[in-house]
């Protein structure tokens, strides 16, 4: 059985924890949810639950930094970016400290539990702060790579996590690398860039575009901060049409930083997938990707939506 | 007599160790002032009220070597209550992290003295702080990591009222009652004052021995005078002492301490120095250095 994304993650971070004694957890009594559990079995002494306070949680793990560990500090991702923003500004970025924020049950991946749960903002949140690298990882490879990388890192680095299962990408390319944007299928007709769960779901829209006779390459952008927005931009200059898909709103994620970097270097047209600046609802996870637009038929939709753009445009 | 801040590092006699570290505590709230008013920006009140405690912590207690300032085994110091930045600046300069020439470049573009401290831009500051509330959390943090490395270095965590007044103290209260680090302590720098008001009349706090009592803190019993620092010294053998972890000490203190017409009163809590506050301060200041000094 393929294990939820989570799952992957915890049992990664518990495993590194064998090798790397500078690496300390701390969970704010979600252990069971983030997964972070398996490191605390594995390694109480380096464990630390600090209860329901996700500001105490981020700063006590800055504490910690500043002596030498590397704690990788786990929570819900909305609870992470809204209710330790001061912390994870204020201690970790301005101060570079080496600090894994984990967050989980991203996007809306906690589906069940209804909007004040569901994290579709945390991206737009975190990504105005000075020295973080803000990560989204598309599957259980990328989730685990990212953790790895992410501990390699010299500053604070929040890595998006899924609740769920999530589908396993194909073989990659070329090797995941913070700040790299990563190709996983050409094609000249248009770009269509991703993170999370939409790079499967963009390589499912662009199988349908191709029985149709449209090539869209598909690019995953897995570091959305620091973008590479020069590798981007050579992409899309080939492109001239973008289409960014995300399980986030549309504004402030990866949207905002594909259109901020590319409108300094090259002229595009571009479509976004994403939740359209609402509030999203309790339900099964599936339906809900359905209803608020984040779906292979959407992408598609879009890819079309700005063909016929562009060429209303040339014309 | 004027005696170089080195000098108290070297005195063993703790008569002589409290008589110098009032009056260069004295020289401190002398040489704030006058910056304060040539700069036209900062927070003199609660940099006054903590002035003999940061003067005691850095020349009669903690660990330090301002030759490696990031030494891993030295003892932390976090002040919370970051706005008194001057006064920690200025402990430090004395203290030999830095030139005291530098003191003049306070809240200058390029600086390396921020308005609030930066540890990535000041030697010898351990954590940067400004928003309130953050202290005791990152305090916790270091004293963990003293006990998971197996070292014994200690960590001060320095608070005034706007502290207590954000919740996250209060969760950084209770997480370091369940791990119980040692050599971490919470002093509190009771003036009573905040930026709006007297505390009483801004955020009642109550008895602040009471609530970390409560919270499972060990609390220095008694009454502790934060102006006195043989009364100071008395603390720090408390917390050299035996009894559970972690411990706290409530110094009572006076906002804007030494200056008459600014003890106690929230307009000076970050009002600029004006001429006219310089000119009526600075001989009450003189005053009470010469008067420390005479006693040497």
């Amino acid at each position: 059985m393929t294990l939820t994304m989570r799952e992957a993650f915890g049992r990664k971070l518990a495993a590194l924890g064998r090798t790397r004694p500078d690496l300390v957890v701390l969970d704010a009594d979600v252990s069971s949810s983030s997964r972070s559990l398996h490191f605390a079995a594995e390694h109480p002494g380096r464990f630390f639950n600090v209860g329901v306070a996700e500001a105490n949680l981020v700063d006590v793990a800055g504490g910690l930094a500043t002596c030498g560990f590397h704690p990788v500090v786990n929570a819900f991702a909305i609870f992470l970016a809204l209710k330790a923003a001061d912390q994870v500004r204020n201690v970790l970025c301005y101060n570079r400290l080496p600090v894994v924020l984990a967050g989980t049950y991203a996007g809306l991946s906690d589906s069940f539990d209804g909007a004040s749960h569901q994290s579709i903002a945390d991206v737009a949140i975190l990504r105005g702060l000075p020295n973080l690298t803000v990560v989204v990882p598309a599957d259980n490879a990328g989730a685990e790579a990212a953790l790895e990388a992410a501990l390699d890192a010299d500053g604070p680095v929040y890595v998006r996590l899924n609740r769920n299962e999530v589908p396993d990408l194909p073989p990659a390319r070329e090797p995941f690398a913070l700040g790299r944007i990563r190709s996983w299928r050409d094609g000249g007709d248009l770009t269509i860039a991703a993170c999370g769960i939409c790079v499967a779901l963009a390589l499912a829209a662009a199988e349908r575009l191709a029985r149709i006779g449209v090539q869209a390459e598909v690019l995953e952008i897995a570091t959305i901060k620091p973008l590479d927005g020069d590798a981007l931009a050579a992409r899309v200059a080939r492109t001239g049409k973008l289409v960014v898909a995300e399980e986030h709103s549309v504004i402030g994620g990866l949207a905002g930083a594909c259109a901020e970097a590319l409108a300094e270097r090259v002229p595009f047209l571009m479509e976004t997938v994403g939740i359209r600046d609402t509030f999203t609802e309790s339900g099964p996870y599936g339906e809900l990707l359905e209803k608020y637009g984040i779906s292979a038929g959407e992408i598609e939709r879009r890819s079309l939506a700005l063909l016929v753009k562009s060429q209303a445009m040339a014309t | 007599m004027t005696f170089p801040p080195q000098a108290l590092l070297a005195e063993t006699d703790p008569r002589r160790q409290a008589a110098m570290t009032s009056a260069l505590a004295r020289r401190i709230r002398l040489e704030m002032l006058d910056i304060l008013h040539r700069k036209g920006t900062g927070h003199w009140g609660g940099a006054a009220s903590a002035c003999e405690l940061l003067t005691a912590l850095y020349f009669l207690r903690m660990k330090v070597d301002p030759a490696r300032p990031r030494d891993p085994d030295r003892d932390r110091l976090v002040l919370s209550k970051g706005h008194a930045s001057l006064l920690l600046y200025a402990v430090l300069a004395h203290r030999g992290f830095f030139s005291p020439e530098l003191l003049g470049t306070f809240r200058d573009a390029d600086s390396n003295l921020q308005g609030h401290p930066c540890m990535r831009k000041t030697p010898g500051v351990d954590m940067s702080t400004g928003a309130l509330g953050h202290g005791l959390s990152v305090g916790l943090g270091m004293a963990l990591a003293a006990q998971l490395a197996g070292k014994r270095f200690w960590t001060y965590v320095v608070v005034g009222e706007g502290c207590l007044d954000e919740g996250q103290t209060w969760e950084a209260a209770m997480a370091a009652a369940k791990f119980r680090p040692e050599r971490l302590a919470l002093l509190v720098d009771h003036n009573k004052v905040q930026l709006d008001g007297p505390s009483d009349l801004i955020m009642p706090l109550g008895s602040i021995a009471r609530k970390l009592d409560a919270f499972g803190w060990n609390v220095a019993p008694g009454a502790h005078d934060g102006h006195d620092p043989a009364a100071i010294m008395e603390t720090f053998r408390w917390l050299d002492g035996p009894g559970p972890w972690p411990r706290a000490v409530i110094y009572d203190t006076v906002k804007g301490k030494g200056v008459s017409f600014m003890e106690g009163q929230s307009k000076w809590h970050g009002a600029p120095v004006d001429d006219a506050g310089w000119a009526q301060a600075r001989p009450e200041l003189t005053a009470a250095l010469a008067e420390a000094e005479a006693l040497l």
